[in-house]
């Protein structure tokens, strides 16, 4: 077997070779392409569009809530609400982890089946792991005279409806 | 002469198919025991040899092996089930109503799958104190304590996804709170939540998303990481043996090898 002389090049510390160039090049283009698989990866996981129902409900005549009265509508998750002070609707789903709430009519609050977070007729919240009340939601009377909701979109508080 | 089953069995070993796929050959040496066991691609991932006192039910209570059992037992329940499961809005309830009143045999499976996932969660937990109170998961074994950690989140994460999949009022609700727990990480929070579910509600994405988590990525994941978890106890050096193992158990153990 001849004598193999494995020609190291000699040179100073520092100094810029062509193997170090090639590392170098080769980690930066791995790299990059790791960072765009992840930005692929997440826009591929992020839906663009979505069959869900639309944040906007029709909650038919105002006639149909009589005065002092709650109704959940269960499915659109609202309260319609119709007070001396006029009409508003309320959130129902919980602040807390997101569970449905009921109008408990004997107590006079809104409860949460899920780990008891209570709230009075005005979304405040009176007891319980709910951190923040239930939110007023945006509502106006459409140009048919129904009651219309805007789930997505929240007003302050004590805003009512005159009808 | 007849001969025994033990050599009808020793000239199958030596025949040449026999010899084509296990490669250690006739005889019983110890060199051809271990060869069996190191040249086996499953088997080569645990130890040649054992103590013997390390298989008593005592030294292990045998946690470890009985998960495995659990989770193999889940593997072939869960194909199964999936030969008449649609992951879709429409049919996901009424698929599992039929595996529990039309299918044959379907409520078994559905219950056998159901109750080795509870077994699975309990046993894994048993494994950790046991192997936590004993001091196994001291060196040189702290690495297989911390894949024995990952190994029980995706037990976790399987649980929850496939909490989901009856698609009844139960499921549905527990995926609403454990989704909106998600939520509560500071700042990504809502994205994670949002990528989990494929939407802002539990709907017909966070249905399918959940499937193919309980049924591809977290099965692989557990597989995978089984194997790793197997051959680092190999390689730190076998089952852990306590040395204050009980007298009583140490002299059964040595009458037992002297036999």
């Amino acid at each position: 077997m001849p004598d193999e002389k494995l020609e190291i090049p000699s040179e100073p510390d520092g100094t810029f070779d062509r193997r170090k160039f090639f590392v170098k090049v080769g980690l930066g283009s791995l790299s990059i392409a790791a960072a765009g698989t992840a930005v692929f990866a997440y826009q591929f996981l992020s839906p663009n569009v979505l069959y869900e129902p639309s944040p906007v409900v029709n909650a038919g005549k105002p006639e149909s809530y009589p005065m002092d009265s709650v109704t959940l509508d269960v499915n659109s998750g609202i309260y319609l609400i119709h007070a001396k002070e006029g009409f508003f609707s309320l959130g129902a789903v919980c602040t807390h982890l997101g569970c449905l709430t009921a109008w408990k009519p004997e107590q006079g609050i809104i409860a949460c089946p899920c780990h008891g977070s209570k709230f009075k007729r005005d979304g405040e919240k009176v007891e319980g792991p709910a951190p923040k009340p239930l939110p007023w939601l945006r509502t106006w009377l459409s140009d048919d005279g129904d009651l219309m909701v805007d789930r997505g979109t929240t007003i302050r508080p004590m805003e009512f409806l005159r009808v | 002469m007849a001969k025994t089953v033990d050599q009808y069995f020793e000239e199958l070993r030596d025949t040449r198919v026999w010899r084509s796929i296990f490669r250690s050959g006739t005889g019983s040496s110890t060199l051809k025991r271990s060869l069996a066991i190191q040249q086996n691609v499953f088997l080569h991932l645990f130890s040649t040899k054992v103590r013997r006192r390390m298989l008593c039910f005592s030294a292990t209570w045998y946690l470890g092996t009985l998960t495995l059992g659990t989770f193999l037992i889940l593997v072939i329940t869960g194909i199964l089930l999936m030969l008449y499961y649609h992951p879709s809005v429409p049919q996901a309830y009424a698929d599992t109503k039929d595996l529990q009143f039309v299918v044959s045999s379907g409520l078994f499976l559905r219950n056998l799958h159901r109750w080795s996932a509870h077994a699975m969660v309990f046993l894994v937990f048993a494994h950790m104190f046991k192997v936590f109170y004993r001091g196994a998961y001291r060196p040189p074994r702290e690495f297989n304590w911390v894949i024995g950690i990952v190994l029980l989140l995706i037990t976790l994460l399987l649980s929850y996804t496939g909490y989901l999949l009856p698609w009844d009022q139960l499921a549905y609700w527990a995926i609403t709170v454990g989704s909106n727990i998600a939520s509560a990480v500071p700042v990504v929070g809502d994205k994670i939540h949002f990528m989990l579910l494929g939407g802002n509600l539990v709907n017909a994405n966070a249905l399918l998303r959940f499937y193919v988590l309980h049924c591809m990525i977290l099965p692989l994941a557990a597989i995978f990481f089984i194997a790793i978890h197997f051959w680092r106890i190999r390689k730190d050096g076998g089952l852990y043996a306590h040395q204050s193992e009980p007298a009583t158990l140490r002299q059964a153990a040595i009458a037992k090898g002297a036999r």
